[in-house]
């Protein structure tokens, strides 16, 4: 046992190492094999049951909702009525909010990620006065409430006019501290001092050099950065509930929360579909992103 | 490329004028962020310090709008001998006194397991585990209060069909079962940040413990629990003051628990405070101001703990 190397399993590429952990987990007594393979089902089952419910709910017409068994679909499947009806459901807002949530996330995405890795830049490669109260803002600001902010920014953003505009839920979320650091730590660990130095010998302009040179070696850094801004966006309910009154402008959260909140009509049905599809863009992002996510979270638990 | 002159910014030998260039093109990458980060956290952190010692007052026949007037610390002691502010305190630090431990231990458990030499499929589990993050909070707290519903709820139809009668939705059950919620959506995520810091302990440093007959249980307490020290208490950390602002769930639940109320948590009697119908900023900056202290006492006084147990 002592001569194996227990190489990470999780590694595709090292196919030799993997056959040395088989021989590995040979060595595991089949009781703790037992336990562990249970628990980690069961843990899983916890996980998606919420998922696999959702998905075979949204299927189905109202009233099999309550009268067939939750664990499998009813014999009228009925997805894709729901979903039209979730669509033309009041004022035919549903696609709108989709719509909305795409271009909020997605401008804040590009924006924050932009303007994170510029400062994370800044603060990895440029000796300069401020820098470490800069930093420690930037940690401060990884440490405040920030749902706390969201209330005394709609009166900064009332006297500025911005309320019930789509500035008003797209610029705070374009400001992510952790974007910063994350941005910071890319550029400490892959962008060479030396290149940025040649680039200067050859006369090339400090912002030059950042879009041409910098961003190209920190693209997977920008995916990563992109991704968890995105998220957050997509994820935030009470910035737009603060912020926003005409429904016109509501991400699929908050329209989805105005659905199930109302008292008078029971609109269970349109809202399991709707929750459905406005997940699911989110959850294919992330099955197809996995690598770039989880460098971002390895970063964070590394130099945290 | 190597002689003094060009050698790595920060070791740069001409010091003024090349400094003062960085400095510039330094603040210049800076700015974007700069102008937001002001805009968007310290403003509204000193407008809302500042707006905490005003009030309204009705003019004294009570007609025409209210005015707003300077009325000193009115506000925060009014906030600090609120019954209802400390009763919502009390159930936030109620929840997240067993909320957190829950989740973190359950995610080292599994970033544990999944670390571990019995495991197989990780990839497969990893995912699982870390799926819910990618759901919204207020999306996960609708479909869980659902199936908290006897009436649509397989889970509740299941365990009374076995003899357990159950009612997530009461006054004594619901905070579990909100915590039940924050727990299903970040487990995971705090399992992946775990695991990440695991997977960089060096292989050799179980190498050598196997060396010298380590059992696998003795690696995990010995090497893997205590490299983990660092990233689980930034998660406790993060997670209390996460958990302060506890807000999402509660809202979400108010049409199935019809006895939670607008001042349910301190963060939805900011809300109501700022927004309901007897409006009163001062007032909500006031508990988001008395909000922001509790949180900073408790990430310092677990900070302290952590040392001193550290030790």
């Amino acid at each position: 046992m002592s001569t194996l190397t227990p190489t990470r399993k999780s590694d595709p590429r090292a196919a030799r190492a993997i056959r040395k952990d088989r021989i590995d987990s040979d060595r595991v007594p089949t009781s703790t094999k037992v336990i562990t393979r249970a628990v980690m089902i069961g843990a899983a089952l916890y996980f998606l049951f919420p998922v696999w419910w959702l998905l075979v709910s949204s299927s189905k017409p109202k009233p099999d909702l309550y009268s067939t068994s939750g664990l499998w679909f009813s014999d009228n499947f009925q997805l894709f009525d729901n979903l039209s009806r979730a669509m033309t459901y009041g004022e035919g807002h549903y696609l709108r909010w989709i719509g909305n949530s795409i271009l909020y996330s997605g401008v804040a995405a590009i924006l924050g990620t932009l303007v994170s890795v510029a400062a994370g830049y800044a603060l990895s490669k440029f000796v300069f006065r401020g820098k470490n109260v800069v930093t420690i803002f930037i940690l401060g600001g990884l440490l405040i409430p920030a749902a706390l902010l969201t209330i005394p920014l709609y009166f900064v953003f009332n006297s500025l006019g911005i309320v019930n505009t789509v500035w008003a839920v797209i610029i705070p979320s374009i400001v992510s501290p952790f974007g910063v650091f994350l941005g910071r730590i890319y550029a400490d660990s892959s962008v060479p001092d030396e290149l940025i130095e040649a680039a200067r010998v050859d006369g090339a302009s400090e912002v030059r050099t950042f879009f041409t040179i910098v961003l190209r070696i920190l693209s997977p850094a920008l995916v990563t950065i992109a991704l968890f801004i995105f998220v957050a966006t997509w994820n935030n309910f009470l910035l737009p509930l603060v912020m926003l009154n005409n429904s016109e402008l509501f991400p699929v959260t908050l329209g989805l929360y105005t659905w199930q909140s109302y008292r008078a009509v029971d609109l269970t049905d349109i809202v399991l579909v709707g929750s459905l599809f406005a997940v699911l863009p989110l959850v294919v992002t992330f099955l197809g992103l996995q690598r770039f996510w989880r460098s971002g979270l390895a970063m964070g638990a590394v130099k945290g | 490329m190597v002689d003094v002159a060009t050698a790595p910014v920060r070791l740069a030998t001409k010091p003024s004028r090349r400094h003062r260039a960085q400095a510039r093109t330094a603040w210049l990458f800076l700015a974007p962020f700069a102008v937001l980060f002001i805009t968007v956290f310290i403003i509204p952190i000193f407008s809302s310090i500042y707006n905490s010692f005003y009030g309204m007052k009705q003019s004294g026949l009570g007609l025409g709008a209210p005015e707003r007037v300077f009325i000193g610390l009115q506000n925060y002691t009014e906030t600090l001998t609120s019954e209802a502010f400390w009763s919502g305190m009390g159930r936030v630090l109620g929840y997240a006194a067993f909320q957190i431990p829950i989740m973190i231990l359950g995610a080292l458990g599994l970033a544990l397991l999944l670390d571990s030499l019995a495991a197989k499929y990780i990839s497969f589990f990893r995912l699982s585990y870390f799926l819910p993050y990618a759901i919204p909070g207020v999306i996960a707290a609708v479909v869980w209060t659902y199936l908290y519903q006897p009436n649509l709820s397989p889970i509740v139809k299941g365990l009374s069909a076995i003899g357990i009668n159950v009612d997530f939705l009461s006054t004594n059950t619901i905070l579990l079962s909100m915590a039940n919620i924050t727990t299903w959506t970040f487990m995971g995520y705090n399992m992946l940040i775990f695991l990440s810091a695991l997977q960089a302990i060096p292989g050799d440093l179980y190498e050598a413990a196997r060396l010298d007959g380590a059992s696998e249980w003795r690696i995990v307490r010995a090497i893997k629990v205590p490299m983990l020290q660092g990233a689980a208490m930034l998660a406790v950390l993060l997670s209390i003051i996460g958990t302060i602002q506890l807000f999402n769930e509660p809202t979400v639940m108010k049409r199935s628990a019809t006895f939670i109320d607008s001042a349910y948590t301190p963060m939805m009697m900011a809300y109501d405070q700022a927004f309901g119908p007897s409006a009163n900023p001062g007032k909500a900056a006031a508990i988001s101001v008395v909000m922001a202290v509790i949180a900073g006492l408790l990430a310092w006084f677990y900070t302290r703990v952590n040392k001193k147990v550290a030790q």
